[in-house]
């Protein structure tokens, strides 16, 4: 069964300990400064936006086809079976492909670092691995990040819809998004207003359905040139035995390139 | 030999010094203090122009090497080792510029061990280091022949149908590729450039680059070298440029036409001009002077739309790949003074490395008298630069 988080917009109350608990977490710096940034960067790997008097979080959002896991060339991004999207620095040689292929833009880079690698939440992998819940669930004073079985969470957050229908947005956000996320939205205003917008589908297929052709071309391809590369000669060895091409012509040519 | 600088010289020198101290910089202090690649903007001049444009020049080798071999059209045959020659270069220098963009060079090798086969720069990676080796193969009998290896040279020649063929099909694998890689971001590249036949459009496009940087290579080659110009070779490659640009334009304008993005083409911004700009230089100004025999038919005529499909195609490259990012990542990216140092560097190496080939191995035709040979020889260095424009990288 995989793991989720289901996090209720509605509840959050933006006091940003989650933002404190994933750098503690991933040993990165915290202080005033960097919990007023409202970009995710590579010290930053979740931001809790403010629009008004609402909330919304921005993390990983730890698809179920993860398209940075599908174009990375070494596999140094995975997506695993309890959920979490892991990443090995070893494994990874800095192509960033997975920066560009992100829907969400959300791998960021040590562009500072002279041996630099890619940050993302992964979900606090290790963490779950124990079966302990992620840092920001754990943290969480109102609730808002819960931490479960995405099945579960998923039944929950629609009794919560159906609970306070006024309250919410009608929309489970990563039920169906780039076919399915490991962390599931609530909110009482349009996604779209804090950057949510993705297509319906698991992006991953429009790479591999043309990738898919490629073991049938290979073989065809070798045949269609090798019949042409014969049909050819063989003309001109008709031809030459006809006597319709000069022979000596032919033979010094054939001799530099047989 | 005295050694006399002239102005190419002086322009190869200033491009390897400012290329040294961009490369020191890259590696000694990182991407970020060599680059203006951002979160928002992962991917600059390098991968645009020195990897996506790079494989592209380079695609003459396997356009002629087919025509040649496969095809059977003899008549080509003089123009076929400086093709293989540019191709050649142009890949190894495509790796060379790998070096610089990749966040750790070192492990450049682990796709070889690390396999991921769902992922488009996989096979990318795989073709692009396989066909390296069978261009190196399909130059090495020039090498061989310089130094009258007879066995080595038995062998490549045996093998040279079969490597030709393999060539031939990796080549189509990752040319259209580096477009399918940009398959995965339907959200984010605008819908100028963003197709489901985005792997068609650098497959058909190559192929056309591949026949005008043959015909300007030839062209320069003639000028700078005091070859004789193979002109009927040349106008016979112009037609079929005709038809292949003909064939890419009515697909990219009927793409352009089905996914609704021909009515942005009127909405005067940003996008819309450097579209503009692609489209005239790649198709629309080529075609209206091939088209007319006159001018296809004249060598300075082939030349100018040689270049023009060359510098239409670079910039539907740089559309692609940084154009067509800006709207929606909302970030405008130019290339910091640093990486257009090492992207000079790699096309001034690609010159210089062009000129020093046909200066020491059999590369063109002898035909001329010793003499003639010996003193092109001695001006190489200043006719290099010009000769391989863009190709090297």
């Amino acid at each position: 069964m995989s793991k989720a988080l289901l996090y209720d917009s509605t509840i959050c109350i933006g006091c940003k300990q989650c933002e404190q608990a994933c750098a503690d977490q991933n040993k990165l710096p915290y202080n005033d400064t960097i919990a007023a940034e409202v970009q995710q960067s590579e010290h930053k790997l979740t931001v809790v936006l403010t629009r008004g008097d609402k909330f919304m979080r921005r993390l990983c959002m730890n698809c179920e086809s993860p398209s940075c896991a599908s174009v990375c060339p070494v596999g140094a991004l995975q997506k695993t079976a309890l959920g979490p999207v892991t990443y090995d620095v070893s494994k990874c040689m800095g192509c960033r492909y997975c920066m560009v292929a992100c829907p969400f833009s959300v791998p960021k880079y040590e562009w500072a670092k002279l041996v630099p690698k890619v940050q993302k939440c992964t979900m606090c992998s290790d963490r779950v691995a124990q079966g302990k819940p992620t840092a920001c669930a754990e943290i969480c004073p109102t609730g808002a990040t819960k931490f479960g079985e995405r099945n579960d969470l998923i039944a929950e957050a629609r009794q919560r819809i159906r609970d306070n229908p006024g309250q919410y947005v009608d929309h489970v956000y990563g039920l169906s998004e780039v076919g399915g996320t490991s962390v599931l939205l609530l909110s009482s205003v349009p996604f779209t207003d804090f950057g949510y917008g993705t297509p319906d589908f698991a992006l991953p297929m429009l790479t591999s359905r043309v990738l898919e052709r490629i073991p049938d071309f290979v073989p065809l391809g070798g045949i269609l040139l090798g019949g042409l590369w014969w049909i050819t000669h063989r003309r001109q060895e008709v031809a030459l035995a006809e006597g319709r091409l000069p022979a000596a012509a032919n033979e010094k040519k054939n001799g530099r390139k047989p | 030999m005295k050694f006399k600088l002239t102005f190419w010289k002086l322009v190869f020198f200033f491009l390897m010094a400012a290329g040294l101290y961009a490369t020191f910089l890259r590696f000694t202090r990182g991407l970020g203090a060599s680059t203006n690649l951002t979160d928002q903007f992962p991917w600059g001049i390098w991968i645009s122009f020195d990897v996506l444009c790079g494989v592209m020049l380079a695609a003459g080798g396997f356009t002629l090497t087919a025509t040649v071999h496969i095809l059977n059209v003899k008549r080509m045959h003089s123009i076929i080792r400086p093709t293989i020659l540019t191709a050649f270069l142009g890949y190894v220098l495509v790796c060379v510029a790998l070096m610089y963009d990749l966040g750790k060079p070192y492990n450049i090798w682990h796709p070889l061990i690390m396999r991921n086969p769902r992922s488009v720069m996989f096979e990318v990676a795989y073709c692009v280091m396989l066909y390296t080796t069978v261009l190196a193969l399909e130059f090495s009998p020039i090498v061989l022949e310089r130094f009258n290896l007879q066995k080595p040279l038995k062998v490549v020649r045996a093998i040279l149908i079969p490597l030709v063929i393999c060539g031939v099909i990796l080549s189509t694998l990752h040319q259209s590729s580096l477009g399918t890689l940009y398959l995965i971001v339907p959200e984010k590249l605008h819908p100028f450039w963003y197709s489901p036949l985005l792997p068609v459009f650098f497959f058909i496009s190559a192929i056309a680059v591949g026949l005008a940087m043959t015909i300007f290579e030839s062209s320069m080659s003639a000028r700078h070298f005091g070859l004789h110009l193979e002109l009927p070779v040349l106008q016979e490659l112009g037609r079929v440029l005709v038809v292949v640009l003909s064939v890419y334009a009515v697909l990219r304008f009927e793409d352009l036409l089905h996914r609704g993005a021909l009515k942005l083409a009127l909405k005067p911004g940003y996008e819309m001009y450097l579209f503009w700009l692609e489209i005239a230089l790649s198709v629309l100004l080529p075609l209206a002077l091939l088209l007319q025999k006159r001018i296809r038919n004249n060598p300075h005529g082939l030349y100018w739309a040689a270049v023009l499909v060359v510098l239409g195609f670079i910039t539907n490259r740089m559309n692609v790949s940084i154009t067509g990012f800006e709207g929606s990542t909302g970030v405008r990216y130019f290339p910091k003074w640093s990486e257009l140092a090492v992207t000079g560097m790699i096309i001034g190496a690609g010159f210089v490395l062009f000129g020093l080939a046909v200066k020491y191995l059999p590369i063109f035709p002898r035909e001329e008298s010793l003499a003639e040979q010996e003193a092109n020889a001695a001006v190489v260095p200043a006719a290099v630069a010009p000769v391989l424009e863009h190709a090297g990288d």
